[in-house]
């Protein structure tokens, strides 16, 4: 099953390797990582999206526990919570399929952040499997690059993971 | 008081109490070097190898309590420091491992002698730290100490680059007495409503059996143990770690469990109803085959790490912390209950395990021509009179070691179980003979694994410390020799040197004493002048039956119920290459 591990770790030099080491030591999967400090300069907050059975999900909690640099984690699959993605895509354009994909970006909440003669770049957030859909919708030859964060995600609700 | 980096160091390690240093020294750590030039409290420990230097540091550790202290150059010195780093780490051994580093400026550069210690080690310590900065030395090093020691015990590395260490940097130093770590806090007692549940299960059981290990001897709970054993009248088995945490000759000792262990340990775990694991982690050479390991057990399982537990079997009731406070609760708790153990159910469990007691699995030829290794461990017992160090190495002799040296008291068998690591128990003794300098250390090896260490033979010399080497030479590295007999139809597949050193003159010419024996009559002889000469190194060659093999065995793959045991003494078995 896919779990989101949201963990709060020190912002130290090595901290983000302590991480995936233990991730490609223990034979474990990371299917995303995204880091970045938090407003508490001295912390950084990691989304960690992962699959296995419950016991490895078990274990990799537990063995990310003793890492001394993670101050506290929490296994989102135990509750509700909000998933949000960040992607950039850059499409080839002409003046038949222009607004064809300004229409479609609408649809989908995106933003043109870029424009050139023959190129757009699109800015959309949302939950993957939207942004999936997304670029399926798109036509596979116009797709130069796209780039995407991995899910970040909270709780729902008043409960918060801080110190 | 102002001191540069390297002082600060030394100094820090006599606050510390720290009593020796095994190390070597390099560039990197010149500067640390002739800070302890400068000083006679913590007394440095000239090692021949590095890896020799954290052996020695490890087992220094195994047999005190206290943490052993490397120290160690860049580059090679910390490469080199690797193995025994690995060691401490599956062991749980509590020791800091200072290693130099090149100059921050030059870091990343691919300098004379660098290598990422940091990065290297990662996966094989408890945490480790690259200090940046003179003012971050003594906090540091707290840490690592802190670290190192509290918890479920490991290894720390401290990677500190030259400059750091500049005689001509000086700072303010103060020991730092208290050191608070946010994501750190080890556990302490066990949670009270589980300590209850486990002791209802506890009483209830039919077939019970106490498994222990080394958390048992690293928590200092021997006596808890013991009296807890002794309460119920149950049976108990200890791993390979956990040997001497309960009394080898008391009754209730069933022996050694796993892939070596006694026919009843096996047997009793296999059939058991109820297990109370305490300080194990279900290590595979335990466990054999998963999917048929105690099929009707309950179990309650002790540990401090809580990622021990339902690693690899799913226990009933967990019970997470230090395990000398948690086996006071239980006792606290059974000592109030009233209900006591079915006495009817446990002597038609212990009727059963005297059964296969009977079998007398570690038997062995006690007529042969030739020597058995196993008669020199038990003639080693007896001449010492149960009372000495024991380090190994690894392989056949260390399981001969386990099976037949009776290990009473906690922290006199040094081994390593978990890395398996040749080599070894030879530095392993010069720490403990050391540690405790009146005590008699032995160290079991074969004639592979004490060549993997060997040149430690004149770090002995120098700092006196007059261990006895027992080599079961038996002319092939016998436990790959056995498996290749057992698995691959004898084919001895690079399991024997042509070319083996003379032990006596190689003994003689390290300073020491020398001494071959060749006929089961001399083992004894030998071993009585061995451990008159208080003051001298001996290093006894025993040559030894060439087809011996450790029973019993379970295979790879296999239960605790399908033992190969020795069929009859004196079997011939394949002595194509004998």
């Amino acid at each position: 099953m896919r779990h989101v591990i949201s963990i709060l770790i020190e912002n130290e030099a090595g901290a983000l390797s302590r991480v995936a080491g233990l991730f490609s030591a223990r034979g474990y999967n990371i299917e995303s990582l995204t880091v970045a400090p938090t407003e508490d300069a001295t912390l950084s907050r990691m989304t960690l999206v992962t699959r296995g059975s419950e016991d490895v999900i078990e274990q990799i909690t537990k063995q990310l526990n003793k890492l001394l640099d993670i101050v506290k984690l929490i296994d989102l699959a135990d509750a509700s919570h909000v998933e949000r993605e960040l992607m950039l895509v850059k499409v080839s354009t002409s003046d038949e399929t222009r607004g064809e994909i300004n229409r479609l970006s609408d649809i989908f909440r995106g933003k043109i952040i870029d424009v050139t003669t023959n190129s757009y770049v699109i800015e959309m957030t949302g939950a993957s499997d939207k942004l999936d859909a997304f670029v399926a919708a798109l036509d596979a030859d116009s797709i130069i690059e796209t780039v995407r964060s991995g899910p970040t995600a909270m709780s729902r609700g008043e409960n918060g993971l801080h110190l | 008081m102002e001191l540069s980096g390297g002082q600060i160091v030394v100094q820090y390690l006599k606050d510390e109490g720290v009593e020796y240093l095994f190390g070597y020294p390099g560039g990197a750590v010149l500067h640390l070097y002739d800070a302890i030039f400068h000083q006679q409290d913590v007394k440095h420990i000239l090692v021949r190898h590095e890896q020799g230097a954290t052996h020695a540091a490890d087992a220094y550790a195994r047999a005190t309590g206290k943490p052993g202290v490397v120290l160690v150059t860049s580059g090679p010195g910390a490469t080199n420091a690797v193995t025994g780093i690995a060691t401490a780490y599956m062991d749980s051994i509590p020791m800091v491992i200072i290693s130099g580093q090149v100059p921050t400026a030059v870091i990343g550069s691919d300098a004379f002698q660098e290598v990422d210690m940091v990065g290297i080690t990662r996966p094989c310590v408890k945490h480790n730290f690259l200090v940046k900065d003179v003012n971050d030395i003594a906090e540091t090093m707290k840490k690592a100490f802190y670290v190192a020691t509290t918890g479920r015990p490991g290894p720390v590395v401290v990677d500190i680059p030259k400059d750091i260490t500049d005689p001509n940097i000086k700072v303010p130093y103060k020991y730092p007495k208290k050191i608070k770590i946010r994501s750190y806090s080890p556990p302490t007692k066990g949670h009270p409503g589980q300590i209850i549940k486990a002791v209802d299960l506890l009483l209830n059981a039919q077939r019970p059996v106490i498994y222990s290990g080394g958390g048992v001897v690293l928590g200092n709970a021997s006596a808890e143990l013991t009296e807890i054993t002794h309460l119920l009248n149950y049976p108990i088995t200890n791993t390979l770690m956990g040997l001497g945490a309960y009394p080898a000759t008391d009754k209730q000792f069933v022996g050694m469990l796993g892939m070596h262990g006694t026919y009843e340990a096996n047997l009793a775990m296999h059939e058991s109803d109820f297990i109370l694991a305490i300080g194990v982690r279900f290590d595979d050479r335990v466990t054999g085959k998963l999917a048929e390991f105690c099929p009707h057990a309950t179990i309650v399982h002790i540990d401090i790490d809580p990622a021990s537990i339902s690693k690899t079997v799913k226990v009933d009731v967990p019970i997470v912390g230090d395990v000398k406070l948690v086996l006071n609760q239980m006792l606290s708790v059974l000592k109030e209950h009233k209900k006591r153990p079915s006495k009817k159910a446990l002597s038609a469990w212990w009727s059963r395990i005297e059964q296969w007691r009977e079998t007398n699995c570690l038997e062995f030829d006690r007529n042969s021509d030739v020597i058995k290794p196993q008669a020199v461990v038990e003639q080693l017992y007896q001449v010492t009179k149960g009372d000495a160090y024991i380090t190994s190495d690894v392989g056949q002799h260390q399981m001969f070691a386990a099976q037949f040296y009776h290990f009473d008291k906690p922290r006199r068998w040094i081994n390593s179980g978990g890395l398996g690591t040749m080599g070894f128990g030879l530095p392993a003794a010069i720490g403990v003979k050391l540690a405790h300098p009146e005590a008699d250390v032995a160290c079991i090896t074969g004639e592979a694994s004490i060549q993997m260490c060997i040149q430690e033979l004149s770090t002995a010399l120098q700092y006196k410390t007059p261990v006895k080497i027992i080599n079961l030479n038996n002319r092939y590295m016998g436990m790959v020799r056995q498996w290749q007999e057992f698995s691959y139809e004898s084919r001895y597949s690079h399991s024997y040197m042509d070319t083996i050193p003379d032990f006596v003159a190689l003994a003689e010419a390290y300073g020491h004493v020398g001494i071959r024996v060749e006929k089961p009559e001399d083992v004894r002889p030998a071993l009585e002048k061995a451990f008159a000469l208080k003051d001298r190194t001996v290093f006894i060659d025993f040559i030894t039956d060439r087809t011996e093999n450790v029973y019993p065995m379970i295979e790879s793959g296999k239960g605790h119920q399908e033992m190969t045991l020795r069929i009859a003494p004196g079997t011939p078995i394949d002595r194509e290459l004998a």
